[in-house]
């Protein structure tokens, strides 16, 4: 045995220092051409293009794990600051523990089975047109022109009971789409809090979406004017029963809210001097927490509530 | 590295290759490159300090790892040749800071890649990387780049300051208080679109010239007199 791997290696050596002796030579024909000679414009290209190659995908892969676990911990993160749930010194895995994600299908509420919730990327859904849908000009108030068919919600569970959830919404500002989540109590219709994590608009302006001030006051409003009912058939349901959601009454108003008048539990700041940011702002609660968004699957939550 | 090394590898060239950079031959106030980048990332100084870092790197990797195959480099594919070594570490930087530095470089999204299109680091590998050895290019590159460095980080000081009364995000309270948080100071929302960075850079530029009048430009023509005047 150990004679015959001997007899393999030995070659095998000897084939790795011809080809060393090869290259060595070839390098050194090379280096000695001219320099705008044809053999050596194209040797000089290939290697360096095989140099840079080397060193974006070595540099690619070998922080790969790193950037991947960066980019969920960062999501993971967003998640549990829009749900209160982040202090300091807390285990963001630990804290984690307690959040279920759930895949549900926006047209009806209803959870779906048949996809895994950890792979579920709906960004990604969103933009894939197996996964998604075109949103006709008129009811595209968010102006997202594509949404994913199913949504990632995120529920935090107290006791078999639904605490929280946390939802992901998405809208244009001024310059860019926003993305973020809102979180709401389990009345579905508290709000908790608006977390916009990816955004590109002017900072100090329509930037101060993520000012911590500016968050806080999103605290304790509600989504829903249950008094003004918006109905609407629920298409898939099974009995075909139709669903009551309450009219989206949660959106920005200049100035500053006073809240000893009646409707500012459904009013929060605008930003000073980011009119179109702050629209934009209310425009993806609107789209996202109407019929058309999480609407449904809020209205069959205080359904099952009672 | 012992003392004589250290003689050999500062010497007179090499100081003035990174002292010369900061004010006397400013990549931008005087030679007018990588303004795009500079009016982008300014508004903050966090962007702008580890844009300056990002750019100073690559320049000084680039511009050595291009002077070292100077002498090999075909000059009908010379540009690309130097484009491939600047992309290269470029997007290592990128991959560097998004598994480092994942704040940032969300923040910087787009701008760390645009290095690549970053005028200085491409003047510097055409001008001095393709004649001079690779030691001296390392240091002209750190010297180009700390200049471009100093006035982005001047630019952004004054951007953050007084456009969103904070430096490096700062509590605001501690520098400027905000009239919106009960302070005095309202903030200028101007400063924060990036046309502000190139009246800044148009300030700089004027200031500099009138400390060195040797570095005003001759006009390129003489505007002629209307014909009115002529009597």
């Amino acid at each position: 045995m150990s004679s015959s791997t001997e007899s393999v290696k030995n070659p095998q050596e000897d084939k790795f220092a011809v080809w060393k002796e090869k290259a060595n030579r070839y390098a050194q024909h090379v280096l000695a051409l001219p320099n705008d000679s044809f053999e050596k414009t194209i040797a000089v290209a290939l290697g360096l293009c095989l140099v840079g190659a080397v060193l974006v995908s070595g540099s690619a892969v070998a922080l790969k794990s790193l950037q991947e676990s960066n980019k969920s911990k960062d999501e993971k993160v967003n998640i549990l600051e829009v749900a209160g749930l982040k202090s300091e010194g807390v285990n963001i895995d630990e804290a984690f523990k307690q959040i279920e994600p759930k895949i549900i299908d926006l047209a009806t509420g209803n959870p779906v089975d048949n996809i895994d919730a950890k792979a579920f990327d709906q960004r990604k859904a969103a933009k894939d047109p197996a996964m998604s849908v075109t949103i006709p000009a008129d009811e595209d108030i968010a102006n997202i022109k594509r949404k994913a068919k199913y949504a990632k919600v995120y529920q935090v569970m107290e006791g078999g009971k639904v605490k929280a959830i946390i939802l992901p919404v998405n809208g244009y500002g001024l310059w860019s789409t926003m993305y973020g989540f809102i979180a709401l109590e389990g009345d579905g219709e508290t709000v908790i809090g608006l977390n916009l994590y990816d955004q590109a608009e002017t900072p100090g302006l329509g930037g101060e979406v993520v000012n911590p001030k500016w968050k806080a006051l999103w605290k304790g409003k509600k989504v829903y004017n249950l008094a003004k009912k918006d109905v609407h058939e629920s298409n898939l349901s099974e009995k075909g029963q139709t669903i009551e959601t309450g009219e989206v009454a949660l959106g920005l108003v200049k100035g500053n809210v006073d809240p000893s008048k009646p409707g500012a539990e459904y009013q929060v700041d605008a930003l000073a001097g980011a009119t179109l940011t702050s629209r934009g702002v209310s425009n993806l609660i609107r789209y996202w927490m109407g019929k058309d968004g999480f609407g449904p699957y809020l209205a069959k939550l205080r359904l099952a509530r009672g | 590295m012992n003392a004589e090394s250290k003689k050999v590898l500062v010497n007179a060239e090499s100081k003035k290759v990174l002292i010369e950079p900061l004010v006397d031959n400013n990549p931008i106030t005087l030679q007018v490159l990588g303004i795009c980048s500079a009016l982008a990332v300014t508004s903050q100084m966090s962007t702008a300090l580890i844009m300056s870092l990002a750019l100073t790197t690559v320049t000084a990797f680039s511009s050595a790892g291009i002077a070292a195959i100077r002498n090999h480099v075909p000059s009908s594919v010379r540009i690309i040749a130097q484009m491939v070594i600047i992309a290269s570490l470029v997007i290592v930087v990128d991959q560097i800071l998004k598994a480092f530095a994942y704040e940032v470089s969300k923040q910087l999204s787009v701008f760390v890649g645009l290095i690549i299109t970053n005028c200085i680091v491409m003047g510097r590998a055409e001008a001095y990387a393709m004649k001079n050895p690779p030691w001296e290019s390392f240091l002209d590159g750190i010297g180009n780049g700390l200049g471009y460095s100093l006035i982005l980080i001047s630019v952004a000081f004054v951007r953050e300051l007084f456009g969103s009364g904070k430096l490096l995000g700062i509590d605001p309270i501690d520098v400027l208080p905000l009239m919106k948080d009960g302070g005095w100071y309202v903030p200028n929302g101007l400063l924060l679109l990036p046309p502000s960075a190139f009246f800044l850079i148009g300030l700089l530029i004027w200031g500099v010239r009138t400390w060195k009048p040797k570095q005003v430009e001759q006009a390129d023509f003489a505007i002629m007199p209307a014909h009115g005047e002529a009597h």
